[in-house]
């Protein structure tokens, strides 16, 4: 290495240390004032001056956690699963199969991307109370059986990168067109489909609108967002407790995406977003 | 084993031509049709009545009373919907660019780096994957105007007034956008797979006709990846109209008055209306003073909004689109 390489190497790496410190340093404070007590949340130190690991079970004694978790985990799988099996034979139709009427529905299903949920909510709640929903997470996992706007198109931009042989190849084997999705395109599509997936666990993981919106008046079917929101005192935020709690939720996304990663970085990469 | 769908198994189960060609004719439609119904359903339907409930009086117990331009008069006398649709337009002019910038630097930077660069991508990544309420509840931690660490740090570096963040309206808004900084990550991501993708050949003919490093990010990069810059541009525009959690969450708790159901109406936008966006404003409307058809009129200017900016980036974007 020349001197000028050694010099643009440390700097880079010095940089992207520091800005690895920046990126970390809010969770790893949060995981600090988690094991706090109480009053130590209130002065200005950063290390625990004893260790609290019993706040995280008076976090789950304070507001019914578990349920909060439970209903998430719920509304997650639920709207992913159904989500999947819509959407992915929705964008196989819109990438390989010729009909008319396609273009119109890519474009109505991109006019849905653009569509700010709060333009929608009003009748869609009439429709869901006329329905005798409200107060469940129902109408935020039923109309995944519908499909979802952003992961058709994300599943489609992936399933146009497959070579058309193949599926010409088995529909000469004498296969139909729901054999080649299964036995051809499913395979081949995995990255893609775990993206996918994963978006919308995320999504709905993460959602405060949706569930504050339907749910807010029954603490039975809360999210632990929703949860987390209204974590409360009489008097004042309990931050040991809230961080505690904060950490609880954030863990099970953090272990899906480590385990998930490689597949869900891929299927990002090789849809891309480019038009 | 075929299926009997493609005529393989036996003279006996063998459908006439017609029939086949009539199925393969339809299986499309089959594979679509949850999604077109949930089209008809989850867009047109509701996007049909947001519009004709704006014409009426609604509050969810009494049928809607058609009551015509009321609400669309009351629009241009509600000084509330001027400042939450300031603070949204603030956040449109500020976030988006920024977010912008900074995932495009950290991209830049981490395809510089060979060695750890995928430590460092999954470190940046992961705030990404933070929820929003949780990472809202750690910044207003973070950023706390006593005893935050932020401050504290401020102070010991000599900054004699270091900003109360969450509880300063002049503040508020910029914490949140450090807040979305955070989170670049997804961002960051997108641009790093699209800096891949910028031919090397490019690069190199560039440099040989003697072009600087600014040069070549400028005529040879840049225009590569804008097809990636125009999608980030539109997503990012269209999810700073609808943001709502971080401005909620953040305003409640910052008002340390945490009260049930996520927030209610009197902390939205501490402090001083800093944090009032046009969708916390339109939630208001709705869902806590139950004046649902004005909040319609919100809606339907929210998606007028959101489509005329779609439509004019979609347009300059064109030219170097590819």
């Amino acid at each position: 290495m020349t001197r000028r390489n050694v010099l643009l190497f440390v700097a880079r790496h010095a940089v992207a240390i520091a800005l690895s410190v920046m990126f970390l340093a809010p969770v790893v404070f949060l995981g600090l004032t988690s094991f706090m007590t109480s009053d130590q949340t209130l002065t200005s130190q950063l290390w625990p001056t004893s260790w609290h690991p019993e706040n995280y079970a008076e976090a789950f004694a304070k507001a019914p956690l578990l349920r909060y978790l439970v209903n998430t985990l719920l509304y997650a799988t639920l709207a992913t699963g159904f989500m999947l099996l819509a959407s992915v034979p929705a964008a196989y139709g819109l990438a390989k199969l010729r009909w008319r009427g396609r273009s119109v529905t890519m474009v109505a299903i991109v006019c849905m991307m653009m569509l700010p949920p709060q333009v929608t909510t009003v009748p869609l709640y009439l429709f869901w109370a006329d329905a005798g929903l409200t107060g469940s997470l129902w109408p935020l996992i039923l109309p995944m059986l519908a499909g979802d706007a952003f992961s058709i198109f994300l599943l489609r931009q992936f399933l146009v990168t497959i070579p058309d042989e193949y599926l010409d190849a088995a529909r000469v084997d004498g296969a139909g067109e729901w054999r080649t999705l299964w036995k051809v395109v499913l395979p081949m599509a995995r990255p893609g489909i775990a993206a996918a997936a994963m978006f919308q666990f995320f999504y709905a993981w993460n959602d405060y609108y949706g569930p504050l919106l339907y749910t807010s008046e029954n603490e039975q079917n809360w999210t632990v967002s929703l949860g987390l929101a209204s974590f409360r005192s009489m008097h004042h935020v309990e931050w040991h407790l809230v961080s505690a709690a904060t950490m609880l939720t954030m863990i099970p996304v953090v272990v899906l995406f480590f385990f998930a990663q490689k597949a869900f970085v891929q299927g990002v990469t090789l849809t891309g977003v480019k038009g | 084993m075929s299926l009997p769908l493609t005529g393989g198994a036996g003279p006996s189960r063998t459908p006439s031509p017609r029939l086949t060609r009539l199925r393969r004719r339809l299986t499309p439609y089959i594979f679509v049709a949850p999604t077109l119904a949930g089209l008809a359903l989850f867009l047109v339907y509701p996007l049909v009545s947001a519009v004709y409930f704006s014409f009426t009086r609604f509050n969810l117990i009494q049928a809607p009373e058609w009551v015509g331009l009321d609400n669309w008069r009351f629009l241009f006398e509600d000084d509330n919907v001027v400042r939450a649709a300031k603070n949204t337009l603030w956040l449109v002019v500020v976030m988006v660019p920024a977010r912008m910038l900074g995932a495009l630097l950290t991209a830049l930077l981490l395809n510089q780096v060979r060695r750890a660069r995928g430590v460092y991508r999954t470190l940046f990544y992961l705030p990404a994957l933070a929820p929003p309420v949780a990472a809202t509840l750690a910044f207003v931690l973070l950023l706390k105007p006593g005893t935050g660490p932020v401050n504290t740090a401020l102070s010991a570096l000599g900054v004699d007034d270091p900003p109360l963040w969450f509880n300063d309206p002049a503040w508020a808004k910029p914490s949140l956008v450090v807040l979305a900084m955070w989170g670049i990550g997804d961002l960051m991501m997108i641009f790093i797979a699209a800096l891949l993708d910028v031919p090397a050949e490019l690069h190199e003919a560039a440099a040989l006709d003697g072009a600087g490093s600014w040069q070549r990010f400028r005529y040879v990069t840049l225009p590569s990846i804008s097809p990636v810059l125009a999608f980030a541009a539109i997503t990012g525009i269209i999810g700073t109209l609808q943001y709502f959690t971080q401005a909620a969450v953040a305003a409640s708790v910052a008002s340390g008055q945490v009260t049930g159901g996520g927030g209610i109406s009197d902390t939205f936008g501490y402090p001083e209306g800093s944090t009032f966006t046009y969708p916390l404003w339109l939630y208001v409307v709705g869902f806590r003073y139950h004046v649902l058809g004005y909040a319609n009129v919100l809606a339907v200017v929210l998606f007028v909004v959101s489509m005329t900016a779609t439509v004019l980036l979609l347009r300059r974007f064109k030219e170097f689109t590819r």
